[in-house]
């Protein structure tokens, strides 16, 4: 016995050296350890806190409190050693804090790369270096060096047979490049214009040379037709006029590309689409046009009114019925004022002085 | 038809990859932070800043010039700062009449003021002024927010955001348990009065393996009264807080715990085969010899068959 009450003591001397490490709180406290953050709801002691010589100690008395609970927490998490050093592995924050800047969005395909992806064509990787026939050489295909390697290799070239013999290959060939060239940027701005839904003007019939041909010219002028407000409806046709064809007129003249539909994949689908247009049909209501139904009633009530009017006419007369002459002559000149009054028709009335 | 003039792209290689570091990213960087001075700053104003810097320096820059404008009227040369130095804190000190030793701290979102609190230091220690160590730069203090009032006042709702996105510095995996050694501590009054007080906390000896925690106030502690606001719109906020598709952690499907914590989960079973069920056997629904004969013959020829078809197969 004497041994167990001499360990007690000797722990219980041990614990007395050392501060505690419990805090007391009425309420708990909510941690986030993921952001080393703790908040007391509890009531703060307004009282010390407005007196100026124990605010500062109030507020550390009560920092280290909340300080020891955090802490407490944290040493309860699994630790691990590294290069010396004891590591705690916390826990996902709790706390949401906002971006600095907005959740980056999906780069926007070009047609090319859509076109690729609908048909499952993978870029193939090219070689940078070519082997030259002519040459006898590596070439690269692109970037350093590609240069000095084609002018080697075009040192001189062929004017084909049906081509003027006074032209000059180089120059033909340097304008087609950048012709090239041209066109990539165009479409790199048309992908761009589409990716940020910029509507674009549409471009007009490309010219290529000076005298433009047939097909060109007749596009030309079903364009031009077209180019009306009512889209060329009432235009004139010319004896033996064909309508041009081919590709891009339907895209210059508004209303005309048809959107086609996409093939129904499934039976089901076609089935479903069947019944559902039946269903549409069957169960049609009747539109009614509010304004027609109303003008309609007023005009029937109108028809009505002046009918019976007619036929009331007759009783009134008096005297005059006698001779059975309807048409009324009479000396007197018709005096303005006297009638139905119709408030849209302006009466001149006679003229006063 | 010559080449049509180029949008806008980054001449040099390094300019491109400064461009795409400033592109959003799904984790993003430490926020930096600016510290800048408007209208005639009085000497407390720039002192507090100047520490909030201190406290802040890794990934802040504090910006000497004066600069002639008010923050709550005409933002925009805190945006085009921001922008500039790539930042998303700020704070700026001033001083006039009506709000003397004036300090406002904000936040922005894709370079546009998101929150924006004006705070008057009222008392105010440098941390010059405490003569003892200081903790070591770029530390990532903890973070206490005592009084009930953060919760319930909404503009201090959102300074306790502000306040934990400026000292937050960055999302760690793990901590070093010696490293712990600096708590900021902000206490709120229903008066609006925030005391902000700043220790160095000191591991001693408990006798267990948790140590008991001692404080040491090294500044700096500022009284802050809270003035005017300017705080985004719920719909802003909550955009400025949405998580990306990619740091979401993936539902996993027909998993659930109970309250108890055990891990339920939902198995799809087939269809039953209800023809083919065991029920009770009884003797009168057995198959007399005559019958198991003709079975058995049927299936032999069944196999007889079969063979055949293979060998014709073959």
């Amino acid at each position: 016995m004497d041994i167990v009450n001499e360990i007690l003591e000797k722990e219980q001397k041990k614990a007395e050296k050392y501060k505690p490490i419990t805090v007391e709180k009425h309420l708990e406290l909510e941690l986030d350890v993921g952001t080393l953050l703790a908040f007391d709801t509890n009531d703060l002691d307004t009282k010390l806190l407005k007196s100026d010589n124990q605010r500062d100690a109030y507020l550390q008395s009560l920092a280290r409190d909340n300080t020891q609970l955090l802490l407490n927490k944290i040493w309860e998490l699994p630790t691990e050693r590294i290069d010396e050093a004891i590591v705690v592995k916390l826990p996902q924050p709790t706390t949401v804090l906002p971006r600095s800047k907005p959740v980056p969005k999906p780069k926007p395909l070009t047609k090319w790369q859509e076109f690729a992806k609908a048909k499952g064509i993978t870029k193939q990787k090219k070689d940078k270096l070519k082997w030259d026939e002519q040459l006898q050489k590596w070439v690269p295909l692109y970037g350093f060096r590609k240069a000095a390697a084609e002018k080697e290799k075009d040192w001189l070239i062929e004017v084909p047979q049906n081509v003027d013999p006074m032209t000059d290959m180089y120059e033909k060939k340097a304008s087609e490049k950048s012709e090239k060239v041209a066109k990539n940027e165009l479409q790199r701005l048309k992908n761009i214009a589409r990716s940020r839904k910029v509507n674009i003007p549409r471009v007009g019939l490309p010219v290529t040379s000076d005298k433009a041909n047939a097909t060109q010219l007749s596009t030309a002028a079903v364009v031009a037709k077209a180019s009306t407000a009512s889209l060329g409806k009432f235009q004139d046709k010319l004896p033996k006029e064909k309508e041009a064809r081919g590709k891009g007129v339907h895209e210059l003249i508004p209303g005309k590309v048809r959107k086609r539909n996409a093939p129904i994949p499934t039976p089901q689908m076609e089935r479903e689409n069947n019944l559902n247009l039946i269903d549409r049909i069957l169960n049609k209501r009747p539109k009614i046009d509010m304004d027609k139904a109303v003008s309609k009633h007023i005009h029937k009530e109108q028809v009505q009114r002046s009918e019976e009017k007619k036929s009331m006419k007759p009783v009134k007369g008096k005297g005059k019925a006698k001779g059975g002459n309807v048409t009324n002559f009479s000396a007197k000149k018709p005096k303005a004022g006297k009638g139905q009054r119709n408030p849209n028709k302006k009466n001149p009335g006679r003229k006063r002085r | 038809m010559g080449v049509i003039q180029r949008i806008k792209k980054p001449t040099t290689r390094k300019g491109k990859k400064v461009l795409l570091s400033r592109e959003p990213k799904p984790i993003e960087d430490t926020k930096q932070s600016i510290f800048l001075q408007a209208r005639n700053p009085s000497e407390r104003a720039r002192k507090v800043l100047k520490d909030l810097y201190d406290l802040k320096k890794p990934d802040a820059a504090y910006l000497s010039r004066k600069n002639d404008f008010v923050p709550f009227e005409d933002a925009t040369l805190i945006e085009k700062l921001c922008y500039k130095k790539d930042a998303s804190l700020f704070g700026v000190s001033s001083h006039s009449k009506k709000r003397p030793h004036n300090i406002i701290l904000g936040r922005t979102f894709n370079y546009g003021i998101l929150d924006m609190i004006e705070l008057g230091a009222e008392n105010f220690k440098a941390m010059s002024d405490f003569h003892n160590m200081k903790v070591l730069a770029g530390i990532k203090p903890c973070l206490l927010f005592n009084g009930p009032v953060w919760e319930l006042n909404q503009d201090l709702k959102r300074l306790k955001s502000l306040f934990t996105d400026f000292f937050y510095r960055e999302k760690v995996e793990s901590v070093r348990l010696q490293g712990l050694e600096h708590v900021i501590s902000f206490s709120a009054t229903d008066d609006g009065t925030i005391y902000l007080r700043s220790y160095r906390i000191h591991l001693k000896k408990s006798g267990q393996r948790t140590p008991r925690i001692e404080l040491e106030e090294i500044g700096p502690s500022v009284d802050f009264k809270l003035r005017r606001t300017k705080l985004a719109s719920a719909d802003l906020f909550k955009e400025a807080c949405r998580i990306p598709k990619e740091l979401k952690p993936i539902a996993k499907k027909n998993q659930s715990t109970d309250a108890f914590g055990t891990k339920l989960g939902r198995i799809h079973m087939g269809k039953q085969d209800i023809n083919r069920l065991q029920t009770r056997k009884m003797k009168g629904l057995k198959k007399s010899t005559e019958e198991k004969k003709q079975m058995l013959l049927k299936k032999k020829m069944a196999k007889k068959e079969a063979k055949k078809g293979n060998m014709l197969n073959a």
